[in-house]
């Protein structure tokens, strides 16, 4: 299954991924994960170098968040090797993969509502003042400031986060992920709950951090969601992948094609999930 | 950029301060400094209590006694064992546990240092010895601790529910308290030991008391000042200064007067001319007026309620519990190793009850089977009472030490004014039940 046969391709067969040769920022090989039985990610493998926006697309429950999981250390994984640099990383909790630089946005925020902005920015890494107590106003400058550059219009650092819209939240929780010099960032679902106007901030911000170095996965149901930010899209179907495909070689309808029915176009390279005819 | 950061900071807390000028009225006073409305409602309630309870007495019985030195010090003395509890309570209840042992476990933790000081200690190292209270105090706490603990591993690593690990703690610590001595009371405690549970000699004194006072007085000041020092070397908004002098004249006030409540509360005549003949004066004791002063219970349960508030509200530790209480899933995934903290916060819990073991055998100078009985629904009533919420993530430690508070006040209140036992239990049950009621329109009202 894994060594599944390379389909030969037409003349407009997959261009070659611009960073070829170069070392991936993040490698996940043959990961596999079982929930009593039910095999929610089956040896999938995908990869994503430095500056690269992935988008991971699959249907609800086609596996893509459970893989994602795994590599921000919230799911132990079954089987399978992640590499970081080229090196094999150990990733067995969320605290392992952020000294990884392994940010994740997820898709529920993961905030703790009940607390302040600043709180939930430094959640689990508080900054402390020299007799080891919380130093809550430094983190609240800290927060102001990058606040500041993210959503201008934030000016609630006061209120537990409970109290906030849908996008002010969503800045928290970004701002959480990048303040922290992230350099494999995943964001699952990043603009489901938004308006156009706080998506279309989104957008700016994931162009603003690929020219800073940092790898994106972008995971979402939603092709339009991902399709004009991403560099790639690689495609899970039934915890297996379907393939990948730089978005410059294919088009929304052969994508959705290899979302709904496996089915890999020619200029993509097929994975063991891929529909063999 | 970090220019315009700053300059957006200073923006930002610049609004903030004009819209908090802006305001008039009571809504800005509270703005302005910064009460917190739901602690005032039960400083309100509890002087309602306290007013009610004397009136009625002085109406219907022709004596107020509830507003009296006498009645306000034993209240103290007697609400420290439940406030104790009830800041570690505030933390499990946060974390969206619940501990029903801590009752149970006080009888079982008593009854140790009761054996340990009465039956052990005295054989080792001589009756009377200096060391027994020292070694029993430490053995209770940590006796506490290690229950706390177990039953928060049990929680934490083997996903048992806290509801049911502290049921069975329930039965079973009081089981066990009962297979230590065979049921047997105890007695008499170390005199030294005994000092700690309050009584007229477990004070300390009128002098005493003021120093206390005076260096709490000191320590309000200087923390008022440290924090608007800490806001302006930020550029955070401040509060003005006629409510930062209304909040520190507020406070000094408080404290001064109930300094000088505890001290005019004098020896009884007996214990004065037995005090006089044991040291061999001779002076009428008459005319020989000695004041009780702050008890050494309350002192326990007041720095208890300082630390707790320190750990809560200063430390990481404390940060944790209220992020784990809301939203458990996301302190796991923000790197928040959140079994070991619920097995830390129970453990906390127990060494608590190993403090109130301490105060409780101490006050009655013995260990009975009976000890902490009844506790753990008083320890939790006093913790929701104080606004903690069962839905996780909001409590105050100084809001739980006043529901402990209110609670002693509806009790003995209802004692000094005569109501049957069966009335007060319907009493306290129907407070308990209001006060969550009201805190919940409280709550959808704020939010």
């Amino acid at each position: 299954m894994e060594t599944a046969d390379i389909v030969t391709h037409g003349k407009d067969g997959p261009s070659t991924n611009p960073h070829e040769g170069e070392t991936p920022l993040v490698e996940m090989r043959d990961i596999s994960i079982a929930f009593g039985g039910i095999k929610a990610v089956d040896h999938a493998s995908c990869d994503l170098y430095p500056g690269e926006v992935v988008g991971l697309l699959g249907h609800n429950g086609a596996g893509k968040s459970t893989l994602i999981k795994i590599l921000s250390g919230a799911y132990p994984r079954d089987g399978g090797q992640i590499f970081v640099d080229g090196k094999e990383a150990t990733i067995a909790n969320p605290r392992d993969a952020k000294t990884y630089g392994i940010e994740t946005i997820y898709q529920t925020l993961a905030l703790a509502d009940n607390v302040d902005a600043a709180a939930n920015l430094y959640l689990g890494r508080e900054l402390l003042t020299r007799w080891g107590t919380l130093d809550d106003a430094a983190m609240e400058a800290e927060t102001r400031k990058v606040m500041a550059r993210l959503n201008p219009n934030f000016t609630r650092f006061k209120d537990p986060v409970k109290q906030l819209s849908g996008g002010q939240r969503q800045s928290v929780a970004i701002a959480r992920a990048i303040h922290f010099n992230a350099r494999i960032l995943i964001m699952d679902e990043p603009t489901a709950a938004l308006g156009p106007a706080e998506t279309e901030q989104v957008g700016q911000l994931i162009h603003q951090l690929k020219k800073d170095g940092i790898g994106i996965f972008l995971i979402s149901h939603d092709i339009h969601d991902v399709f004009d930010l991403a560099d790639r899209v690689t495609v899970m179907k039934n915890g297996q992948i379907v393939g990948s495909a730089l978005t410059k070689d294919v088009t929304k309808d052969e994508v959705l094609g290899m979302i709904i029915l496996g089915k890999c176009p020619p200029a993509a390279i097929p994975g063991p999930g891929a529909l063999q005819d | 950029m970090s220019a315009t950061d700053a300059n957006d900071t200073k923006a930002t807390s610049d609004l903030a301060a004009s819209l908090n000028s802006g305001e008039k009225g009571l809504k800005g006073f509270l703005r302005a400094t910064e009460v917190d409305t739901r602690m005032l409602g039960m400083v309100a309630a509890l002087a309602l209590i306290w007013l009610g309870f004397h009136l009625y007495g002085a109406i219907v019985n022709g004596f107020g006694a509830f507003l009296t030195p006498r009645n306000l010090w034993n209240l103290s003395v007697q609400t420290s064992s439940i406030a104790v509890m009830a800041t570690g309570m505030v933390l499990i209840i946060v974390t969206r546990h619940i501990d029903l042992s801590v009752g149970s476990m006080l009888g079982f933790v008593a009854m140790i240092m009761g054996v340990t000081q009465v039956w052990v200690l005295p054989e080792l190292v001589g009756l009377g010895s200096w060391v027994i209270w020292p070694v029993t105090v430490v053995v209770g706490i940590v006796c506490g601790a290690l229950i706390g603990a177990f039953q928060g591993f049990l929680i934490a690593y083997l996903a048992i529910p806290a509801f049911i690990v502290t049921l069975g703690g329930l039965l079973i610590w009081r089981g066990s308290a009962y297979l230590i001595a065979r049921g047997e009371t105890i007695a008499p405690l170390d005199e030294t030991f005994s000092l700690i549970g309050g009584g007229p000699y477990g004070t300390i004194g009128a002098t005493g008391s003021w120093i206390v006072g005076i260096l709490v007085c000191i320590a309000i000041l200087v923390g008022l000042y440290m924090s608007r020092q800490q806001r302006i070397r930020f550029g955070f908004a401040t509060r003005p200064m006629w409510a930062e002098y209304l909040i520190a004249g507020v406070s000094v006030v408080l404290v001064l007067g109930s300094v000088m409540v505890m001290n005019s509360y004098y020896w009884p005549k007996g214990i004065v001319r037995r005090y006089i003949e044991a040291n061999g004066l001779t002076v009428d004791p008459s005319e020989v007026f000695i004041s009780y002063g702050f008890a050494i219970p309350v002192l326990i349960a007041l720095s208890v309620g300082l630390a707790m508030t320190f750990l809560a509200t200063r430390t990481r530790f404390g940060r944790y519990v209220f992020a784990i209480g809301g939203n458990p899933e996301a302190a796991e995934l923000a790197g928040i190793n959140t079994k070991k903290m619920t097995l830390l916060i129970f453990a906390l819990m127990g060494a608590l009850v190993g403090i109130s073991a301490v105060i409780a055998s101490a006050r009655l100078k013995s260990a009975t089977l009976a000890l902490g009985q009844l506790d753990e629904l008083y320890v939790i009533a006093a913790a929701v009472i104080g606004g903690t919420s069962f839905a996780g993530g909001i409590g105050t430690i100084y809001g739980a030490i006043l529901g402990a508070l209110v609670m002693q006040s509806l009790q003995s209140g209802m004692v000094l004014i005569g109501f049957d036992a069966a009335i007060q239990s319907m009493v306290v049950g129907a407070v308990l039940v209001m006060a969550v009621y009201l805190d919940t329109i409280y709550r959808k009202n704020s939010a």
